[in-house]
């Protein structure tokens, strides 16, 4: 089959290993109902660092608002939770969270995305607080502050694990693809990208809305795993801790982001203990990691198969990469 | 009516008038030189017949497919779309990317496969995509650039990261080639090189160069028409034998008595 | 339209602090390209110092507000040493990340020592009102707009007159060129940290005199708000900052009053956003074109 070279064999089968490997940990109780609340967390934070890695590290478009499109995703799912406390209404208030937030995602992108850099940022900041106050001031149907609770804990390993691997599909899809690279030149050189024909206004667009999209996911998964959500829990403070996983794995590094959101995750959870110098001393660490490696763990380098292959073989033939 | 046709165009920036009732024709199939010095506002005029910047007056009229086409203030990636490529006097290529991934960005307008069929890899994907390489490869080939495919743009030698944007966008299939010194900062012998190249490449596409180039001798050996612009304007057109003799064209190059 | 001149009133001295504010993210983005996240927390470390000197050491308003600009002016000059010096030449995002990192360190070591715990803010001016027809001016208010007039009267001062003021100005518009004509830029950064994180220190004070309570999280809204009119007014430009910290306070104080105080931040986001999609730069910024 031409679609399947041995590169993507092997990230499949390593999904697969990796997959089956985490079921089993927890099924033999390594992993407790303490660490899976860890791993869901995790999981969460990749899906969202990843969409935001698609408008931040491969479109260069500095979004602040990431928080605001889970939001809508988590309230989304919560609402349908509530009438039909099943997995269907889970998955029905999945498809309602994408949906919504694409289109809000949608009207908001083509006006805004004509700023740049840091006024953007503030924009989208705008957007999500705006989400978010929208979502506090919408009566019964959110419940305003205090939120909506009483949701059925759906959310498991194996729910995470397609929600991460549905979002890499897209993402890495769309950025290994022409409308991905139209897009990936808008990062390198704007001006540039728009004289070769590339409408830069609309692959942002395009970016921005798949973002949001996979936010929705994590959202939604949100909404499942905890019994009660809150405006709260996606403030500004949340879109940074996605920014932050985001810079550390390394702007436009997919792999880089997964690592970041997991060491990050871990490096949380190690802190737990320590109570009220838990915050102190993440903070510090951030610092560091940012003085010492400004660039973030990968930059914006991949960690990839082909060069595994090219190691692991000695026979040094040189194939070419090609899907044929 | 000639494939494109500029009349009394004018960009103001501010009070400074970078181009003024400048008038500008071009034939299909044709080489043009446009010269003039320093400041003269060449890089204005291209700058304006690509969309970068909005005249303040004038009219740009393309002839596609018999029709005229208006292309004042049309966004630039619409104009490349229209069939005008432009390269960058200070080379504005995608540094962090790949000589090939330069080449395949700027197929993208005539690319098949949508976001939905790369998203879900339909076959549509793979075949455009095949496509889409073998052409890159072939564009590449032209300057030799085809075994240094997966190397970074911002690697390459000046020279070549200057015929890579030539590649680049002649990948959009443009009608019209604007070149805009296409030589700066080479030696004497590698201006001559592309100078050959850029005559053949004007032959085999059939295409319209414009060519913006300080070095006069390059202009007059290989372009069929020169327009002269000196402060904003068009001061003198004709073949490289009627520029020579031109008494305007003397003066601005050379300063005369008044 | 008494009603109205009273919620003037009110947005002037409320929005008089978030220029103060303002004035520091401004100074800091105009040299360095820097959104200083930690400017809200030296803001909250300003209203604490300001406690302390009142509450523990019995002292007035205006040597409480010297002490604590003082101490800020230090902090901010520290902070921009260890944590932003290195990472001048990286990229911003890893310099706004740190930024993000030393605000945490900021509220969490204040935590620690004070406890995360709301304290109220001693009284050190009279709750005296004065009636302008209709329109009531409490002391408090006086003193905040009075203070916020001469601290950037005399910021103005600094920056158009002196000769630190004039090297500021060079280095941001080009480090480079400042630097071959023998301005220490080095110095002009921390100079103009400590300027930026006096004004923050003092707009601390002033907001425990005027809401009466502090806590280490209360740097962070502020802080945001701040940002928002600074880019409002054009970010890098002192008078976009007044205005813009001004114009931010009279809106919510405005919003408050007439529809629900639920809604005050979503207006002044909408605002925002409506203002940079018809000026991108901000009201007094200038559109800056690519040289191609």
């Amino acid at each position: 089959m031409k679609q399947l070279n041995k590169y993507n064999a092997g990230w499949l089968a390593l999904s697969v290993i990796i997959y089956f490997v985490v079921q089993m940990l927890i099924q033999a109780d390594v992993i407790d109902y303490y660490y899976q609340i860890t791993l869901m967390n995790i999981c969460m934070d990749i899906i969202l660092a990843l969409g935001l890695n698609l408008i931040i590290g491969f479109t260069g478009q500095f979004s602040l608002g990431h928080a605001g499109f889970m939001s809508i995703g988590a309230y989304c799912c919560a609402i349908m939770m509530l009438k039909m406390p099943d997995l269907t209404g889970f998955l029905l208030g999945l498809l309602l969270g994408v949906i919504v937030a694409s289109l809000v995602a949608l009207i908001v992108a083509i006006p805004t995305l004509r700023l740049k850099g840091d006024y953007l940022a503030i924009a989208t900041l705008g957007i999500s607080e705006i989400i978010r106050i929208a979502i506090l001031n919408m009566g019964d149907l959110t419940n305003g502050a205090a939120g909506l609770s009483g949701m059925p804990i759906l959310n498991n390993w194996t729910l995470s694990f397609f929600g991460i691997m549905l979002s890499l599909i897209i993402i890495v899809n769309y950025i290994k693809s022409s409308p991905g690279r139209a897009t990936i030149a808008i990062r390198e050189d704007e001006i540039a990208a728009e004289s070769m024909g590339i409408n830069t206004t609309k692959y942002k667009t395009i970016a921005f809305v798949i973002g949001a999209f996979t936010a929705s996911i994590a959202g939604s998964l949100y909404a499942s795993s905890f019994s009660m959500i809150k405006p709260d829990n996606f403030g500004f403070m949340k879109s940074v801790d996605i920014l932050i996983i985001v810079v550390f794995g390394g702007l436009g590094s997919v792999t880089g982001t997964i690592i970041a959101a997991i060491s990050l995750g871990i490096l949380n959870m190690l802190l737990q203990p320590f109570g009220q110098l838990r915050m102190i001393i993440y903070a510090i660490a951030l610092i560091a990691i940012m003085v010492f490696k400004p660039g973030g763990l990968l930059q914006h380098k991949e960690l990839s198969m082909k060069k595994l292959f090219g190691r692991l073989s000695k026979k040094n033939t040189p194939k070419k990469e090609a899907s044929k | 009516m000639s494939l494109l046709q500029v009349e009394k165009l004018t960009k103001n920036f501010g009070g400074l008038a970078a181009v003024s009732m400048v008038d500008f024709k071009l034939e299909s199939n044709e080489l043009v030189g446009l010269i003039g010095p320093n400041g003269a506002g060449k890089t204005t005029l291209f700058n304006l017949l690509t969309g970068v910047y909005v005249p303040t007056s004038g009219e740009i009229v393309m002839e596609i497919d018999g029709k005229k086409e208006r292309l004042n203030g049309v966004k630039p990636y619409v104009i490349t779309k229209k069939g005008l490529a432009r390269t960058f006097q200070n080379i504005r290529l995608f540094k962090e990317l790949t000589v090939l991934d330069n080449v395949l960005i700027a197929m993208h307008q005539n690319s098949k496969a949508g976001v939905l069929a790369s998203i879900f890899r339909l076959p549509k994907y793979y075949r455009s995509e095949e496509g889409m390489r073998q052409e890159a490869l072939s564009l590449l080939s032209i300057f030799d650039l085809d075994n240094k495919q997966q190397e970074l743009a911002k690697n390459l030698p000046y020279g070549d990261q200057r015929c890579l944007e030539i590649v680049r966008a002649l990948a959009t299939k443009p009608k019209i080639l604007f070149l805009d010194e296409p030589a700066a900062g080479m030696n004497p012998q590698e201006t001559a090189d592309l100078t050959k190249q850029i005559r053949k490449i004007q032959q085999d596409f059939k295409i319209t160069v414009v060519l913006i180039e300080h070095d006069m001798s390059l202009v007059m050996d290989i372009c069929e028409r020169i327009y002269v612009l000196e402060y904003g304007r068009m001061i003198a057109h004709g073949t490289p034998g009627e520029i020579k003799q031109n008494p305007k064209v003397i003066k601005a190059y050379l300063g005369g008595e008044e | 339209m008494d009603q109205f001149l009273q919620q003037v009133v009110n947005g002037l001295s409320l929005g008089s602090i978030y220029a103060l504010l303002a004035l520091g993210y401004t100074m800091v983005y105009g040299i360095i390209k820097l959104i200083n996240f930690a400017h809200g927390e030296i803001y909250m470390v300003g209203a604490y110092v300001g406690y302390t000197a009142i509450q523990n050491w019995g002292l007035g308003l205006i040597p409480a507000l010297f002490i604590a600009m003082t101490f800020c002016a230090v902090l901010g000059v520290l902070i921009e040493r260890v944590a932003y010096r290195p990472l001048r030449n990286a990229t911003r995002i890893a310099a706004l990340i740190t930024a993000i990192g030393v605000s945490f360190l900021l509220q969490y070591v204040m935590i620690l020592f004070m406890g995360p715990d709301v304290r109220t803010f001693p009284e050190t001016v009279p709750a005296k009102i004065f009636k302008f027809g209709g329109v009531q001016v409490n002391e408090q208010q006086i003193y905040i707009f009075v203070i916020s007039i001469i601290l950037m009267f005399l910021l103005q001062f600094i920056v158009k007159k002196t000769k630190m003021g004039k090297a500021m100005r060079a280095v941001s518009v080009d480090s480079d060129a400042a630097k071959l004509m023998g301005i220490n830029v080095d110095t002009t950064i921390s100079f103009t940290f400590a300027l930026g994180s006096a004004l923050a220190g003092a707009a601390g004070v002033l907001v425990g005199v005027y809401y009466n309570s502090i806590n280490p999280l209360m740097g962070a809204a502020p802080g945001l708000k701040a940002f928002v009119a600074a880019v409002f007014g054009g970010i890098g430009l002192i008078p976009g900052a007044m205005l813009g910290g001004l114009s931010i306070g009279v809106t919510e104080i405005m919003v408050s009053g007439y529809a629900s105080s639920l809604i005050k931040d979503a207006v002044v986001y909408a605002i925002l956003i409506l203002v940079l999609l018809i000026k991108p730069s901000g009201l007094l910024g200038k559109n800056k074109k690519e040289k191609v």
